[in-house]
């Protein structure tokens, strides 16, 4: 029993852990150039898909390479709340969930007919298809190459009741809170950590177990009475529920849709991003889709005048050189670097950073362990 | 006669030419422990593959209790009471001792799909109990937390023992458990399934160690090439010239 209460507490002890770090990111990110609303609400918002994704693929083993396809249904499906209903947020996060969640029953019932490599390509399959459409066929619902945004002529029936439009474009609130800035942010962070604690209480439910028994052994699963496909259906449909609720915020901080968020490429980076962290682990996507992110923002804006300035101790003719081999890694050569990250990481830490820090961790401890067991070796009499 | 638990009706399964079971008959009692044996290829795992529905007979029945279970999958098959044992053992390797006997422990309560995600496991003190009594009947109440997978061939075995044992089916299907044991792990895995037997489960063995049918089986088949060419108690089993003919001019 009292073994039981210490997992508890653990568990608490992350949760706290996780949500102080989220809250603060404003404060932590600032010397390292980060804290900026658009960049902390990116961190936010990919770190709800990156959770989303992992319930898929880290409790169940199944590599969907389509889940840009539910982001992107999340996002024209708040824009269109905006255009038709109302610039309140909590409309917008209601049907983006649902198509996303719609989408990825219909998806996820036709592509778990298949395992493995099958299950993949069917996924990556559905999302371009559904990328195609949003480019060219569904035109009038998404606005094909332009993107769909917000214009001065929408209806916003619920709101028109209630106020004069006004002379600009209106912006999304929560209730005449704008979603813009450092209060967009702490409401995609109060949803990140929302998202964590469901996320968190999947993986400690029998219902988690079941998801984890299909990735171990799926024919035990069976020859144990137990139905794998609907557990495999549902956790499918939370982990698209978790990418349209990430598509609606995208969409609420930045009132913008195109089809290019439904591409194939999204769907790899949230592969990325949730390897890069930590499979199955808790808090290892959010971390890699943090990493990926500032990558994306801060390492792809240092230039040559900012690496002349870091390489300024070295000799002056050295500094050309240092400043010129950095180069490729730095600005437009960014993937390279997070490339180079990632190869690191495969090969060396399978189990992503949060199984690196933990080894880490583990290291230290046993080194510390080990000198008090000498002191305690030498107090007995050798053999 | 007791109650049929088992009945194999004409069962007939061919892979491309070959005839891997042909016109199979086998009647398993209520509570008693049947052993098929036979020479190696004779269709043994075949035969325990079509009760649980991952083979399809290509013709014949396969009743249970009295009710078909040709054409069903496998997790109805398993959820109406019939548990295998497999001869290499099929455990979560990557869980805990206690994960892997709990999670048929739920499988058992709330049935072949259940959303039970917004309860905690560490609440499930019910199902801990229960598992945490079946691995002391298996023997691995020592090592609950450690992960499954670095356990020994044998103690695997038990665990996967214990695993279809917290499902209490009705009937269980054995396929070779002891083979690869030494013969001290052997005589445990008897005395287990003895015990096991004082419960009134019923039981179909495959066995090649006669040591372990004589110790347990009530009647025996004799499976070679195909068909069932014996049956009986143990003792008709052993004098039959038949039997003798199929294991000496068999495999051997």
């Amino acid at each position: 029993m009292s073994n039981m209460n210490v997992g508890k507490m653990n568990d608490l002890t992350r949760f706290l852990i996780f949500a102080v770090a989220i809250l603060t990111m404003p404060i932590w990110m600032d010397p390292f150039g980060g804290n900026y609303p658009d960049l902390l609400q990116k961190f936010a918002i990919y770190g709800i898909f990156a959770i989303g994704f992992n319930i898929l693929f880290g409790l169940t083993g199944y590599l969907s390479f389509g889940h840009a396809a539910f982001l992107g249904v999340g996002s024209y499906a708040a824009i269109w709340s905006f255009k038709l209903f109302t610039m309140n947020v909590i409309p917008a996060l209601f049907f983006s969930v649902l198509f996303a969640g719609v989408l990825a029953f219909i998806i996820g019932q036709l592509s778990l007919r298949r395992t493995g490599i099958y299950f993949s390509i069917l996924t990556l399959a559905f999302a371009q298809m559904f990328y195609s459409l949003a480019y060219s066929v569904l035109t009038p619902i998404t606005n094909g190459e332009t993107g769909l945004q917000l214009a001065h002529s929408d209806p916003r029936m619920i709101d028109s009741l209630f106020f004069e439009a006004g002379a600009g474009l209106p912006s999304t609130t929560l209730f005449g809170l704008k979603m813009s800035g450092y209060s967009g942010f702490y409401f995609c962070a109060v949803l990140l950590i929302v998202g964590f604690f469901v996320s968190m209480r999947i993986f400690r439910s029998p219902f988690g177990l079941m998801l984890k028994g299909i990735k171990s052994n799926q024919n035990r699963m069976m020859y144990t009475g137990l139905n794998t496909k609907p557990y495999m259906l549902t956790a499918f449909v939370i982990s698209g529920m978790y990418a349209g609720l990430a598509g609606s915020l995208l969409a609420i901080t930045d009132p913008i849709a195109g089809a290019e968020r439904m591409q194939w490429t999204a769907s790899g980076e949230v592969v990325l991003m949730t390897i890069l962290g930590g499979v199955g682990t808790l808090a290892g996507p959010v971390i890699g889709a943090g990493l990926i992110k500032y990558f994306e923002n801060i390492f792809s804006a240092f230039n040559d005048t900012v690496l002349a300035e870091i390489f300024s101790f070295l000799p002056e003719a050295m500094v050309d050189y240092a400043v010129t081999i950095a180069g490729l890694f730095v600005g437009s050569g960014w993937h390279l670097t997070l490339g180079l990250l990632f190869v690191v990481v495969v090969i060396f830490l399978p189990g992503g950073i949060v199984e690196g820090a933990g080894k880490l961790v583990k290291l230290v401890s046993k080194r510390e362990k080990s000198t008090g067991g000498s002191v305690t070796q030498q107090d007995q009499p050798g053999e | 006669m007791n109650d049929l638990v088992l009945h194999l009706d004409n069962i007939q399964k061919n892979f491309g030419g070959l005839k891997a079971l042909s016109d199979v008959n086998l009647q398993v009692e209520e509570g008693t422990t049947h052993a098929i044996i036979g020479p190696n290829g004779a269709g043994k795992s075949t035969l325990l593959n079509v009760c649980i529905g991952r083979l399809k007979p290509d013709a014949g029945h396969v009743t249970f209790d009295g009710q078909e279970l040709t054409g069903r999958k496998p997790h109805e098959i398993a959820q109406m009471g019939v548990a295998r044992v497999f001869q290499t053992p099929e455990i979560f390797p990557e869980m805990s001792l206690l994960e892997n006997v709990m999670l048929p422990a739920f499988s058992k309560r709330d049935g072949a799909f259940n959303m039970n995600a917004h309860k905690l496991l560490s609440r499930q003190s019910e199902i801990r109990a229960e598992a945490e009594h079946i691995l002391e009947d298996v023997g691995l109440q020592e090592q609950i937390t450690q992960e499954a997978g670095s356990l020994s061939r044998g103690d695997k075995r038990r665990l996967e023992l214990g695993m279809c044992l917290i499902l209490r089916p009705r009937l269980l299907l054995l396929d070779e458990p002891t083979a690869g044991m030494s013969r001290h792990d052997t005589n445990r895995t008897i005395d287990l399934l003895k015990k096991i037997k004082s419960r009134g489960m019923t039981k179909v063995i495959i066995e090649h160690d006669m040591h372990v049918v004589f110790s347990l089986a009530d009647k025996v088949s004799v499976l070679a090439r195909g068909q069932i060419i014996a049956g009986g108690t143990p003792e008709e089993v052993r004098e039959d010239p038949k039997v003798k003919e199929a294991y000496l001019g068999g495999a051997h």
